[in-house]
């Protein structure tokens, strides 16, 4: 199938058609729209399968069109996982499109990003190279790290095919806790908690209400709740699993003539009394706010003043909004960049910026 | 002559101390931590700030000259060896902590700034920089980010990229690039990825956010020996597969052992084929849960003996023997070759049966200590430079060595860099495709291929023979650093 797939890359790029890659579609609704679609597809879901496992090397290695879920069980039956939390969305997202949007979860301040979980990668060039970088060792200094360069990247450099990641243990128990908290009193407080030495994996504020998730050592999380105080609620475990799914609040928290806004921040970032959110994760690095289109303006104004993003994610209407466009050196380096890897510009051409 | 213009409009870049052009201001910054290699530069410039980097990086550009940066010049492959005819960037006077946040987690600092300074600044605040390279007394954080420096901590906390937030850094056309963010995601490629452990090539780092932790209560060791080597291997396979992450997990074999106990007396079991040295940190509860899982694990796992620091004192003399493992290498023999290979830790007990193998065939001896959570392998090849073909038999040793951590999945190195030393094994561990594809990567960032020239990435036409750290009569630059 590999052999199949080089084919059809270097065929594009020889006759310069773009193609729109393709894993397991679940988010393809959340995309930027491509330039010139609609495209042939380049599909990599049929491409799965568990490459090896050693639970003891604390390393997988898997085909890029594996749906998650099913890397999840490998590793649940290890009492292993993968420590970003990314969605399974129906058990439609694959390894590769998690890998190619960076999509993570409820853990991703504690335990870290896509990223840090990638150790090497394998890949399709835009001249059809079937490419290896990085490997299946923790450490690993040897060459451009291409691997996690590829890692949020959206299909624009090349078509993962393999993907070999750091998996973490389980912990040995968690507990979550609850709190009646302000939007304001509750980043103050998740920024003060993330300082401390306490075992914080998860965070989530919506409605005067936060969720916290305490996980490691049962002694540890005991500690920690009597430090902490708050309710404990019963039924965590289901909790984090159904928010990790839910990808922004759910859409009947949001009125009629409202767009809805993904915001990161630096998680510290005090809220605006103006502009308030409806939700909070990460720790407040992560925020989400239902917005009138004519405020879209002032909300881009304070994100970029914040040195956040504002990210358009469900609009009212297809009137314009604003954004907030990369500087000129920056876009010409993308450009540069996208080049090197995809000379002819075949892949997923425009998912990024304009000609990236 | 060409280079005197050159020279006069560097010079208007910098204030008068921030040129360097006499040969002996320039015999300072010939080499780095690797001394086997020299090379006088043509100038070293040192800029006080990011608008006079711009400014050289525009001069070198428009004179097509080429530029080595460097930190502390603590690195042992070779990165900040001066190229013949280019100029050495120092970024040793931009040292700076502009800035600790306590309440967001992290200090915004230039890229002299020292490792362990960074800590130090934020300890006031209970928080702390996790990467933790042996050479962090001196070596700078702009280093650590051109390496992607690693250290005793890497497996629970990660290597330095895991431990970014964000840089500020200029093309070799003058451009300012800022990479990451303290945001969570960023629009667009992630660059901070691939500047990270670019060594130099991609572009000059004058700003960098890192990440601070909040300082774990707690640490204790576990000094745990073994009867071969296999069973130290197994009882780390047991830790992990028991979903235990040590903090620092460090394993020597017996010439190892015997070698530092009389250097230093740490108390090492000299009996022992192997020993494992085994942290856990965090609260105290964590500690003590740790520590009581952990200790179990090895005993099951056929440890002979076993000993738990019981204070902070005996906790670092623990460590002061796996630390004094270089110096101790040192005593054993006139000379010896550090390697810096990467390996699949079940592949231990294998690997040093080839190690020794090799050695037997070589006529020469290899002590290997290893950071056994993260698969790093240092052995160092003791020899004699002054005996005959010693050094010319060391040399096959050392590639013959990383070739087997290739052969079994691992890598040519974990965390000591490319540079100009490993630039040859380059072409062990990757294929021609892949050469190509670091080399067009390159050009997107340096079209005019002028940052740090002939390093890190080899042209397709070099892949031919191998370089080696050379030691003599334990003469490592910086020698008072431990390095481990």
């Amino acid at each position: 199938m590999l052999k199949t797939l080089q084919q059809q890359i270097a065929d594009a790029t020889a006759s310069a058609r773009p193609l729109q890659i393709r894993g397991g579609g679940s988010k393809a609704a959340w995309l930027r729209p491509l330039a010139g679609e609609p495209l042939a597809s380049l599909d990599i879901g049929g491409w799965r399968g568990i490459v090896d496992y050693a639970p003891t090397e604390l390393v997988i290695t898997v085909k890029a069109g594996t749906p998650l879920a099913e890397l999840y069980a490998v590793l649940a039956a290890e009492r292993q996982m993968l420590a970003c939390e990314s969605p399974c969305l129906n058990a439609q997202a694959t390894v590769g499109g998690t890998l190619a949007t960076a999509w993570a979860g409820p853990r991703r301040p504690y335990a870290g990003g896509v990223r840090d979980q990638v150790l090497g990668i394998s890949m399709i060039n835009g001249n059809g190279e079937l490419l290896r970088f990085g490997g299946r060792v923790m450490k690993n200094v040897a060459g451009f790290d291409v691997s996690r360069l590829m890692v949020g990247s959206h299909g624009s450099l090349g078509l993962i095919v393999e993907a070999s990641l750091k998996v973490w243990p389980c912990p040995a128990a968690e507990l979550t806790l609850q709190f009646e908290m302000h939007e304001a009193d509750a980043i103050l407080q998740l920024n003060r908690w993330a300082g401390l030495p306490l075992p914080l994996s998860a965070s989530h504020w919506r409605s005067g209400v936060l969720h916290i998730r305490l996980s490691g050592a049962e002694a540890a999380i005991q500690a920690a709740r009597r430090q902490l105080g708050g309710e404990v609620c019963q039924d965590g475990a289901r909790l984090w699993q159904t928010l990790s799914e839910e990808i922004g609040p759910p859409a009947s928290h949001l009125n009629a003539n409202q767009d809805l806004w993904r915001l990161s921040l630096p998680p510290h970032t005090p809220p605006w009394p103006e502009l308030p959110c409806m939700q909070v994760e990460w720790g407040g690095g992560l925020r989400w706010l239902g917005l009138r289109p004519d405020q879209s303006h002032r909300l881009i104004t304070l994100a970029s003043a914040a040195n956040g993003h504002a990210r358009l994610w469900q609009a009212t209407d297809s009137g314009p909004r604003p954004g907030q466009p990369p500087s000129a050196a920056s876009l010409a380096l993308h450009r540069r960049i996208k080049s090197a890897f995809d000379p002819a510009g075949i892949f997923n051409p425009g998912i990024l910026f304009e000609g990236v | 002559m060409p280079n005197s213009q050159f020279l006069s409009d560097l010079a208007a870049t910098v204030d008068a101390q921030g040129l360097l052009t006499s040969a002996e201001q320039l015999r300072v910054y010939e080499c780095d931590g690797l001394a086997a290699y020299r090379q006088l530069p043509l100038a070293v410039v040192l800029p006080t700030t990011e608008q006079q980097v711009i400014a050289v990086l525009r001069c070198c550009h428009r004179h097509q000259v080429a530029v080595v940066a460097r930190g502390s010049g603590t690195g042992l492959s070779g990165g900040a060896l001066p190229v013949e005819g280019g100029i050495v960037l120092s970024l040793t006077r931009m040292n700076a902590i502009l800035n600790i946040n306590p309440l967001g987690r992290s200090a915004r600092v230039q890229p002299g700034v020292r490792n362990a300074a960074i800590s130090e600044a934020a300890a006031s605040h209970g928080l702390y920089y996790a990467p933790d390279p042996s050479s962090q007394i001196a070596c700078s954080i702009g280093g650590n980010v051109a390496e992607n420096a690693g250290g005793v901590h890497c497996l629970k906390y990660g290597l330095t990229v895991n431990n970014l937030l964000a840089v500020r850094a200029i093309t070799s056309e003058g451009e300012l690039l800022i990479a990451g963010g303290e945001a969570p995601d960023q629009p667009g490629l992630d660059l901070l990825m691939a500047l990270t452990g670019s060594e130099g090539l991609l572009a000059v780092i004058t700003e960098i956010t890192v990440r601070l932790l909040p300082k774990p209560q707690v640490a204790q060791v576990i000094l745990a020996a073994f009867p071969t080597v296999g069973a130290a291997g197994t009882a780390v396979a047991n830790l992990i597969g028991q979903g235990i992450i040590p903090a620092g997990l460090e394993l020597m074999d017996q010439a190892t052992t015997r070698a530092v106990e009389s250097f230093v007396q740490a108390g090492y079991p000299t009996d022992a084929a192997a020993i494992l040295l085994c942290e856990a940190d965090g609260t105290a509860e964590e500690v003590r849960a740790d520590i009581e899982a952990m200790s179990q694990v090895l005993r099951e796992a056929g440890a002979t003996a076993l000993r738990v620091s019981c204070s902070e004192a005996e906790r670092l003399t623990f460590w002061a023997g796996r630390k004094a493992a270089f110096p101790a290498a040192a005593k054993l023999a006139p000379d010896y070759y550090c390697m810096d290979g990467t390996i699949p830790r079940h592949r231990l007990a294998e690997v040093l049966d080839g190690i020794a193998g090799l050695a037997a065939e070589h006529g020469l001896a290899c002590i290997n200590v290893f950071h056994a959570g993260d698969g790093n392998l240092h052995p160092l090849i003791l020899f004699d430079a002054n005996e005959g073909d010693q050094l010319h038999r060391a040399e096959a040793l050392g590639a013959r060595i990383l070739e087997l951590c290739v052969a079994v999945g691992g890598a040519i190195t974990g965390e000591h860099g490319v540079g100009l030393e490993k630039i040859n094994q380059m072409c062990v561990q990757f294929g021609e495709a892949e050469l190509r594809q670091f080399q067009a990567l390159k050009a997107a960032f340096d079209p005019a291929l002028l940052l740090n020239p002939g390093k890190a990435i080899p042209s397709l036409h070099r892949c031919a023979e191998y370089g080696r750290m050379h030691v003599h009569q334990g003469q490592l630059p910086f020698s008072n650093l431990p390095r481990f």
